[in-house]
C-alpha cells in the first residue's frame, strides 16, 4: 500500500478508512482452475470487461505452465501449491491460456478459453 | 526481399516445390575465396509417432533418406534440426527410438550428419537421452567460409536459450567480423511467430538482439511443420517441412487446430536442400521424387 493513502486512511478515523480499501481492492472474479496432463479444467472461463479476474491455479500431477500472451501473464504451475495470477480484461473478446512447459505426448493440446464479456 | 515480395514471389512460382532464392546474404560473402556449397535439412522426423496424421510414419523417413542419396550433386552435409523422435515418458523407449532413427539415417550416403534436438527429443529429461546418442545440444562448426551455429532451446522445458547458452553465444559471436557469414540453426522459432500457440522461444530476442550487428545471418529451424519465411529486420528465418505430418499455418485459429487429415501424396512432407553462394537458394525436396 501506498504511505501517502495509508496515512489519508489513519487520519480519515476507522469506518470511512475500511470502506475506501474495500473500494481499492475490489475482488472481482476468482475461478479455480485445475492443470493435469494434458488439460485445463474447466478449459473455457467467462470474464467481464473491467472486472478483474484472478485464476487460483493448481495442478494434479506435474508442473505445467499458464500462459496468456494478450495479457502478458505466464507462471509455472507446480503441484500442492496455489498459483494466482489476477488480469482485468480491457475489452471484449476470446483469449487463449495454454501450457508453456513441455509436459509429454498432448503438451501441444494443453489449452483453453476466456471468454470476455462487454 | 519484403515478407510481401516473398509471398508473391512464392504464389506466382506456384508454392510447391519452388527453388527460394532468398536474397541473403545480403551484403554478399565477406570471404572471396570461400567456395559454393550446398547442405540438406531434414526436421522433424518424429521417428516413434503412431496416429492418423501419418500412417506412412514407419517408413517416411527411410523414403526421404533415399530421396536425398539420389540427389544429382552430394551435398557438403546433413543437419537434423530437432524433433528426431517423438516424445515418450518412457526413458528406455526414447532411448530405442533414438537407436532405431539412427540406424535409419545412418543409410545417408553423405557421412557429415549433424543433429539437433527438438522438445520431443530433450525437454522431458533435458537433453539427457539425446546427449548419449548425438553429443552437444548446442555448437558451433565452419565449412567453406561460413560459421554455422546451432541454439537449443528445448532442453530447457520452458523452450529458453537460457543465460549460460546466450553468454556462449555472445562469446562466439564476439569472434566473428560483421560481415563474416553466419548460418544459425534452431527448432523453435527465436521470434514471436504465433505467441498464442506456443510458436516462439521464451528468451529468443536476446539471441535476435545478439546476431543483430552481424549484416550476413540466416536461421533455419524447424517446430511448425512447414516451410515459412521471416524476416527480423535484414536477418531471415526460414522454417522446414516436417516428415511426419504437416501443421495448420500460423494463426489461422486462435487455438492451434489439429494437423489436416493425411495426405497419400505426402505432398505436404519434405526436406530441402540449401546452396549457399553469394545468395542463398533453398529449394524445397519432396520425400519421393515425382
Ligand atoms: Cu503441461
Amino acid at each position: 500500500m501506498n504511505r501517502r493513502l495509508f496515512a489519508a486512511l489513519l487520519i480519515g478515523g476507522a469506518a470511512s478508512g475500511a470502506a475506501r480499501l474495500l473500494a481499492a481492492t475490489e475482488p472481482g472474479i476468482e475461478v479455480s482452475v485445475a492443470a493435469s496432463r494434458f488439460e485445463y479444467t474447466p478449459d473455457k472461463v467467462k470474464g467481464k470487461v473491467g472486472v478483474p479476474l484472478t485464476f487460483v491455479l493448481t495442478s494434479l500431477d506435474r508442473i505445467h505452465g499458464f500462459k496468456m500472451p494478450e495479457f502478458g501473464i505466464r507462471t509455472d504451475i507446480v503441484p500442492d501449491k496455489e498459483t494466482r495470477v489476477t488480469i482485468t480484461p480491457t475489452k471484449p473478446g476470446t483469449f487463449t491460456f495454454f501450457c508453456d512447459i513441455f509436459c509429454g505426448d498432448g503438451h501441444e493440446d494443453m489449452a483453453g478459453t476466456l471468454v470476455v464479456e462487454g | 526481399m519484403q515478407q510481401t515480395d516473398r509471398r508473391q514471389f512464392l504464389k506466382l512460382a506456384g508454392l510447391a516445390g519452388v527453388t527460394f532464392t532468398a536474397g541473403l546474404f545480403p551484403r554478399g560473402p565477406a570471404d572471396a575465396q570461400s567456395g559454393d556449397f550446398h547442405f540438406v535439412q531434414f526436421s522433424d522426423t518424429h521417428w516413434g509417432y503412431k496416429g492418423a496424421a501419418n500412417p506412412d510414419a514407419e517408413h517416411t523417413l527411410e523414403r526421404a533418406v533415399a530421396t536425398v542419396n539420389g540427389l544429382a550433386t552430394k551435398p557438403d552435409f546433413i543437419v537434423f534440426t530437432g524433433d528426431l523422435t517423438h516424445t515418450t515418458d518412457d526413458g528406455k523407449l526414447r532411448r530405442e527410438r533414438m537407436q532405431r532413427f539412427k540406424e535409419i539415417v545412418s543409410a545417408l550416403s553423405v557421412k557429415d550428419v549433424r543433429f539437433m534436438p527438438g522438445e520431443h527429443d530433450a525437454s522431458l529429461d533435458k537433453g539427457e537421452a539425446f546427449k548419449e546418442f548425438f553429443g552437444a545440444t548446442h555448437w558451433t562448426f565452419d565449412h567453406k567460409g561460413v560459421h554455422f551455429i546451432a541454439l537449443d532451446n528445448v532442453s530447457d522445458p520452458g523452450a529458453k536459450l537460457g543465460d549460460e547458452q546466450l553468454a556462449w553465444l555472445a562469446a562466439d559471436l564476439k569472434q566473428r567480423k560483421t560481415d563474416d557469414r553466419i548460418v544459425v540453426f534452431t527448432h523453435r522459432p527465436l521470434f514471436d511467430l504465433v505467441p498464442n500457440w506456443d510458436w516462439a522461444t521464451a528468451d529468443g530476442a536476446k539471441a535476435v538482439a545478439l546476431l543483430m550487428p552481424y549484416q550476413n545471418v540466416v536461421v533455419f529451424y524447424g517446430h511448425i511443420h512447414q516451410e515459412h519465411h521471416h524476416m527480423t529486420g535484414h536477418i531471415a528465418h526460414h522454417a522446414a517441412k516436417s516428415l511426419i505430418f504437416p501443421q495448420a499455418a500460423p494463426g489461422t485459429a486462435p487455438k492451434r487446430p489439429p494437423p489436416p487429415p493425411f495426405d497419400a501424396s505426402l505432398a505436404p512432407l519434405g526436406t530441402r536442400d540449401v546452396a549457399m553462394a553469394k545468395a542463398v537458394t533453398i529449394t524445397e525436396l519432396p520425400v519421393v521424387k515425382a
